[in-house]
């Protein structure tokens, strides 16, 4: 009498796949929660420059962008390869600065406003004289706060 | 007896949660957003008139990037490798060499020993039109660097820790010992237009 039988060959069992979409709703949301939603399409080609003492910007929300370098190879044949300025989703040139301040300060809350930052994101190939107007379009619309966005080097 | 409700195949929740993933994926920015915090000075008021701000020279060390983002501090020409420790040296002041900027004493509130030789070194930035960005993130970040390595060393022997992982409080009494004086000068139209 033998209590384990050994006859008949054993099917495998399938590996159960139930656990799969678990780790995968977690992969998303990782991603959910660490990403943020692609707000304005790029037009100009912005490779930022690297620094190492970069410091994490606190209020994202606070923030508004100038976008600054060549055209991308869509728009080259309408605009060139110089430089340009980008706000919100067009090019424009650095008179236009002051009322794009104007908005985006009206967009914040009252309290908030003086903690507005303003991000630079320019090329490392663009060269300093539009961003130093750029700089000086800022100061004379008084947002004094900018940050000059840059990434941290690969190690 | 009641009959076994047959279990739902779930083997494609996967395939709708890999689409999902793949969609937030394609969507959306990682939010790594990093950068060089800067305060520009306000606008001179031209009805103001116009005082010269003494400073002593001994106090002021400028920066100047040309147009071929060569690098002159002071009265030398040196790389950007060296200018950190160029401006460490001016910032310390360790020998007390007279042309080295000089140090107040000043009263720091929350500050244990009570007072701290705060050095009155103000560097300046000033840069060409033809200066690349890149180079002049560059300097920025050498000038950052010396300033945070400063005050990693003054926390280290005050507190023991590196300021980073000092409280809020500490982080003040450190920036106030050692601040951080960049100005980034008045833009000279010198060299060609681009």
């Amino acid at each position: 009498m033998s209590r384990f039988k050994q006859g008949g060959k054993k099917e495998m069992p399938g590996i159960t796949s139930s656990s799969l979409s678990d780790i995968v709703f977690m992969l998303l949301f990782f991603f959910m929660v660490t990403t943020q939603m692609r707000e304005t399409e790029n037009k100009v080609k912005v490779v930022t420059p690297e620094a190492s003492e970069v410091v994490k910007l606190d209020r994202k929300d606070l923030n508004s962008y100038i976008n600054i370098g060549s055209p991308t190879l869509a728009y080259q044949q309408q605009f060139g390869t110089e430089s340009r300025i980008q706000l919100n989703d067009s090019f424009r040139t650095t008179d236009e600065i002051r009322d794009f301040i104007a908005a985006e300060r009206d967009s914040k809350k009252e309290s908030d406003r003086q903690l507005m930052t303003v991000s630079i994101r320019a090329d490392q190939d663009v060269r300093m004289g539009i961003i130093t107007d750029v700089k000086q379009e800022l100061r004379r619309c008084s947002a004094l706060k900018i940050m000059y966005t840059a990434r941290k080097p690969a190690k | 007896m009641a009959k076994k409700t047959p279990a739902i195949n779930s083997s494609s929740t996967a395939d709708i949660a890999f689409l999902l993933l793949c969609y937030f994926l394609m969507t959306t920015t990682m939010g790594s957003h990093f950068g060089l915090n800067r305060r520009l000075p306000p606008m001179p008021d031209p009805t103001q008139k116009i005082e010269d701000q003494k400073v002593n020279r001994r106090n002021i060390i400028q920066v100047k990037i040309n147009a071929a983002d060569r690098i002159l501090a002071g009265s030398e020409a040196i790389d950007v490798s060296q200018l950190k420790d160029k401006i460490k040296e001016f910032l310390t002041n360790p020998t007390n060499d007279p042309n080295l900027p000089e140090k107040e004493v000043k009263e720091i509130a929350g500050y244990s020993k009570g007072t701290y030789p705060v050095s009155k070194g103000v560097i300046s930035l000033q840069n060409d039109r033809g200066t690349s960005y890149k180079a002049y993130i560059a300097v920025q970040n050498e000038l950052v660097k010396a300033v945070n390595e400063l005050r990693d060393d003054f926390s280290m022997r005050e507190y023991g820790r590196k300021f980073a992982a000092l409280g809020e409080d500490e982080q003040k009494v450190v920036k106030d010992c050692i601040p951080q004086n960049i100005s980034e000068a008045e833009p000279k139209d010198i060299g060609q237009r681009r």
